[in-house]
């Protein structure tokens, strides 16, 4: 039995948990600020209302920071949150999706500044301001936003610095040196990662509905308004690049999607099913090669030249020439592409033909009568087209932006009535024009034109480029592009929008040519430059165009497991390259140790090593007994050195003196 | 579990350091370093930034938590170089009473000419204390030790670590050195102070204010003082506790002796003589200590009082001078007090 004194009464000592470590004035203000920076952007977005509360909450804790006083109850954040959350909720209708993504974010940082008080808050903190310049990126990837991010990412880095109270020795703007220091070595290893990291293709589960939303482009019908509103946007919808001399401006039609149904008014789809091999036709004359770079559209369709030959990889493409892709498009999208200016098409199949002139029963009586006149006069279907392109050239047609508006028999009101159109009316006016005559016919929208970028030699097509134009089934050339917009504007085609409309001040600034501002728009084509490289390298670089970069290095076709060993050996190499240097860096680093150095050489070439393990002061005696005249230097220089070398504390005096000591040193 | 694989790899990595007696250098092979929690949920952070930029296509995405991971890659090498080529010294602690923190000095030597900021010195799984130790120049750190029982107390291995600069990864090293503390028994007991061997009238017993006649300077304040004699004044001027020392020239001496308590275990013994002689040496007494096999002539002043507390710290039982032959009646009790002599010893 244990002795009842041997017994250990006492209860086994826990570590207690380890106290609040508040955080400084100075960490919080940094902390502050790059909050306010990362989350500065999405006022844009934001409700009023939420970009106000996280200012005002911002501000009060900066207060309560400052002048030392207390947080607010857990009642009054409570409340805050709650209400946050409830405005949230009413503003979007749901607590998902990326706006209220954002939105929830944004209140979730604000109600956590409010209970901040120690270390764990401030890395939550962080970690949340992390996840708000990520969410920035959702709204735009341009190259000012990210020089913007960088900044803040700094700021983040060095208020993750400074939340760790032991680094208080950190002043005011130390900390920012520190993480650009941070970022810069981090470089390389970022550069390794972006390129050889094998990229999965996204999305992984189903976006939220308004993930991209927002975005401008082509719509999958037509109706009166829906092109003309388009082209008063300069935004850019993809740019291209072309393997030799750009073909000529009516060779530019890129085709987006076709449409076959018409209930009198709006122009809508039914296209076939797409497949996974290119729709044949008989090409004559030599190919266009040509890649495009596509930006974010969030609609599947990729835009072609007439007519494309090839499938972008995971694409499709549908009967009537139209590419789609599997996914919408979200990401900067580059791909390379051949088409054949001047081409034959197939047969028509029954279907084809009968949904080709399908028109909607008892519409527009007016143009079905002129029509069949017409076809009393001629019924040839070359001759029809012709008839309806003499129509438009000769009357009294205008080429317009701002059309007025049409009623239900549109067609009929546009031919008879206004006369004044953009390139839907002229195009839904004439295939309506042709099906009634008994010729099939179908509509395609897309872009036409593009403006040559001579700094960057490509072709940038904006919105405003966007067009409608019609095909005609003949027999023995089977579809055949007619565009009625350049029997009314030929200039249209030929010089684009700006020179065709009749009121180009409508027009966004970047669309107008010559003028006292054209040194304004020759600059702001050069920085398009910029923009398109960074596009074409950056933003594009996904998992098709990683495959397609790094198997053009002569490995032959890369795939993700040889990318991953690229990816280890190269970050491999950079450690070791790294040690490498430091191990070089490491021998002269220490000035005392080297002047030591260089004394003790000095005197091994008189016949005096030193012994390994020979002390400073050991090895001074000695040197003294065999040179008496040398002795005092000798003693001075050993004790000096091992002093600064063992004692407790280097002064940079002492360290000048031992090396004005061993330079004056002659053996 | 995880405590105690921790404890494990402590153990094994230490298994060939010898204490030290001379300055450490932290070498490139004692430096380890691991995440910490906050680098672990960093990861997750990582993590999740990368799905959702796989979700979202995201190329700046990508590039942003590459950017953040690389970050953090080097932020673990530098961790590991704040730490590189620091030299610690140990400075040695002033002895304390048993139940009292002892408090050893350290100092961290920077002979580089980049400064090393938060750096600790952690003993045990207590709090770390942090410093910034400036380029070519050096940060003093106490380090806090319970200290539980009399005799020399060694702090064993100390943890010196840093988390700079984000705090995703710690990089420490495990330190010894020879130097000890030395603890004295706990100054305890109610027992009087024993009379004197002259006699006097009231001599042994007397209250400690009592009696005290001649002024004699001043001491530095020592646990067990009266606080009636704290020369309040001289504390605001010196920011010292000072004690008003009184010496009585016609004080008799006086023996503490370890042979007239009849207490049967050792340590209270040892606790009940160390009051006695905080007492005795406040009193202005001119007193001597008995131990078995030891004794310290009467003597007065700092030096005595060191003496006899030394004595006391360092006092073993030894079987054959704990029992006197007359004692013999007490033997019995006397058998119980070894046994926990050897227990505490």
């Amino acid at each position: 039995m244990m002795p009842w004194n041997r017994i250990n009464w006492r209860k086994r000592e826990k570590p207690a948990a380890p106290p609040v470590e508040p955080l400084t004035p100075l960490a919080l203000t940094w902390l502050l600020v790059a909050l306010a920076l990362a989350a500065a952007p999405h006022a844009r977005e934001l409700s009023v209302w939420l970009t106000a509360l996280f200012a005002a909450i911002l501000g009060w804790r900066w207060t309560i920071a400052m002048r030392d006083r207390a947080l607010p109850s857990r009642w009054l954040l409570l409340a805050v949150a709650v209400l946050a959350g409830a405005g949230v909720l009413i503003d979007h209708r749901t607590l998902f999706g990326r706006d209220a993504g954002v939105a929830l974010l944004t209140a979730m940082t604000a109600c956590k500044l409010l209970e901040t008080r120690g270390l764990r808050d401030g890395v939550v903190l962080v970690f949340l301001g992390y996840l708000l310049v990520m969410s920035n990126l959702l709204y735009s990837q341009d190259i000012p936003m990210i020089a913007y991010l960088l900044a803040v990412v700094l700021a983040m880095l060095a208020a993750q610095v400074m939340i760790h109270r032991q680094h208080a020795g950190l002043t005011a703007l130390a900390p920012l040196r520190l993480s650009g220091k941070m970022a810069l070595q981090a470089i390389p290893v970022m550069l390794i990662l972006f390129v050889l990291f094998p990229r999965i293709p996204g999305p992984l589960w189903g976006l939220p509905r308004d993930a991209y939303k927002g975005r401008t482009g082509l719509s999958e019908e037509m109706m009166p308004g829906t092109v003309s509103e388009l082209s008063k946007s300069d935004a850019v919808a993809f740019r291209a690049r072309f393997a030799g001399s750009p073909p000529p401006p009516k060779q530019l039609y890129w085709r987006g999607p076709v449409l076959w149904n018409f209930d009198g008014r709006r122009w809508t789809s039914g296209d076939g099913r797409p497949t996974g091999i290119p729709v044949p036709f008989t090409p004559e004359g030599a190919a266009i090669e040509y890649s495009v770079i596509l930006e974010p559209s969030n609609r599947i369709w990729l835009f072609a030249l007439d007519l494309p030959a090839v499938l972008p990889p995971r694409a499709t493409m549908t009967p009537s020439f139209l590419l789609l892709r599997d996914q919408p498009v979200n990401e900067v999208f580059r791909y390379e592409m051949r088409s054949y200016p001047s081409y034959r098409t197939g047969d028509l199949t029954e279907g084809e033909r009968a949904r080709g002139l399908r028109l909607p029963p008892r519409s527009n009586p007016r143009a079905r009568a002129l029509a069949g006149e017409w076809r009393e006069r001629d019924p040839r279907p070359e001759a029809l087209v012709d008839a309806a392109l003499l129509l438009f050239r000769e009357q009294a047609f205008y080429y317009t932006l701002t059309p007025p508006l049409l009623n239900v028999d549109s067609v009929d009101d546009f031919l008879f009535r206004t006369r004044q159109g953009f390139c839907e009316h002229y195009t839904s006016a004439f295939a309506f024009l042709m099906r009634a005559a008994g010729v099939p016919a179908r509509v395609v929208t897309g872009y036409q034109g593009g403006e040559r970028n001579a700094f960057g030699d490509y072709l940038i097509v904006r919105q405003s480029d966007a067009h409608a134009w019609a095909e005609v089934w003949l027999e023995g050339r089977g579809w055949t592009r007619v565009d009625p917009t350049g029997a009314v504007a030929p200039n249209r085609i030929q010089e684009g929008l700006y020179a065709a409309v009749a009121d180009p001040d409508t027009l966004p600034f970047l669309l107008r040519r010559g003028g006292d501002s054209e040194w304004l728009r020759q600059l702001a084509l050069s920085w398009d430059t910029l923009n398109n490289s960074w596009n074409e390298w950056v933003l594009a670089y996904g998992p098709d165009r990683q495959k397609e970069f790094l198997s053009g290095f002569g490995f032959g076709p890369v795939d993700w497991a040889d990318m991953t060993v690229a990816m280890t050996v190269a970050l491999g190499g950079l450690g070791l390259l790294v040690a490498g240097l430091r191990w070089r860096s490491r021998l002269p680093r220490d000035p005392v140790v080297r002047a030591w150095q260089g004394f003790c050489d000095r005197l091994a070439r008189r016949g005096l090593a030193r012994g390994h393990q020979e002390g400073p002061l050991a090895f001074a005696e000695r040197v003294a007994l065999s040179r008496p005249e040398l002795a005092a230097s000798v003693r001075e220089i050993g004790q000096l050195y091992a002093v600064l070398r063992y004692g407790p504390l280097v002064s940079s005096p002492d360290v000048h003196r031992l090396q004005r000591l061993v330079r004056q040193f002659r053996a | 579990m995880l405590d105690g694989l921790r404890r494990r790899f402590e153990a094994w990595v230490t298994r060939d350091q010898r204490p030290a007696h001379q300055p450490i250098r932290l070498e490139r092979r004692r430096i380890y370093i691991l995440p910490t929690r906050q680098g672990y949920a960093f990861a997750l952070l990582l993590f999740l930034l990368f799905l959702w930029s796989i979700n979202y296509s995201n190329s700046m995405g990508f590039a942003f938590t590459f950017l953040l991971a690389a970050v953090a890659l080097n932020s673990m090498r530098q961790a590991h170089d704040n730490l590189l080529g620091l030299v610690v010294h140990s400075v040695g602690a002033e002895p304390v009473f048993a139940g009292q923190e002892a408090r050893f000095g350290f100092r961290l030597d920077n002979p580089h000419r980049t400064s090393r900021l938060g750096i600790a010195l952690q003993w045990r799984e207590r709090t770390p204390l942090y410093a910034d130790v400036p380029a070519r120049g050096s940060a003093p750190l106490v380090l806090a030790v319970p200290a539980e029982r009399r005799g020399w107390l060694r702090p064993g291995h100390v943890r010196v670590l840093t988390r700079f600069p984000l705090g995703l990864f710690q990089s420490w090293s495990w330190v010894e050195f020879d130097t000890a503390c030395l603890v004295y028994p706990a100054p305890r007991g109610q027992r009087p102070l024993p009379a004197t061997l002259a006699g006097t009238p009231g001599g042994g017993s007397t209250e400690l204010g009592s009696g005290s006649e001649d002024y004699a300077g001043f001491r530095q304040y020592a646990p067990g003082d009266s606080p009636r004699r704290i020369a309040w004044k001289a504390a605001t001027r010196t920011d010292r506790l000072l004690v008003k020392r009184f010496v009585d020239q016609a004080r008799p001496e006086l023996w503490l002796d370890w042979w007239l308590l009849g207490i049967d275990r050792v340590e209270p013994r040892l606790e009940q003589l160390c009051r006695w002689i905080l007492k005795a040496e406040n009193a202005g007494h001119e007193y001597g200590l008995r131990l078995p096999g030891t004794r310290v002539p009467p003597a007065r002043g700092d030096a005595q009082r060191r003496r006899c507390l030394e004595a006391l710290a360092l006092f073993t039982v030894r079987d054959d001078a704990l029992v006197r032959p007359h004692d013999a009646v007490e033997s019995n009790k006397l058998a119980q007090a070894r046994k926990a002599g050897r227990a505490a010893g």
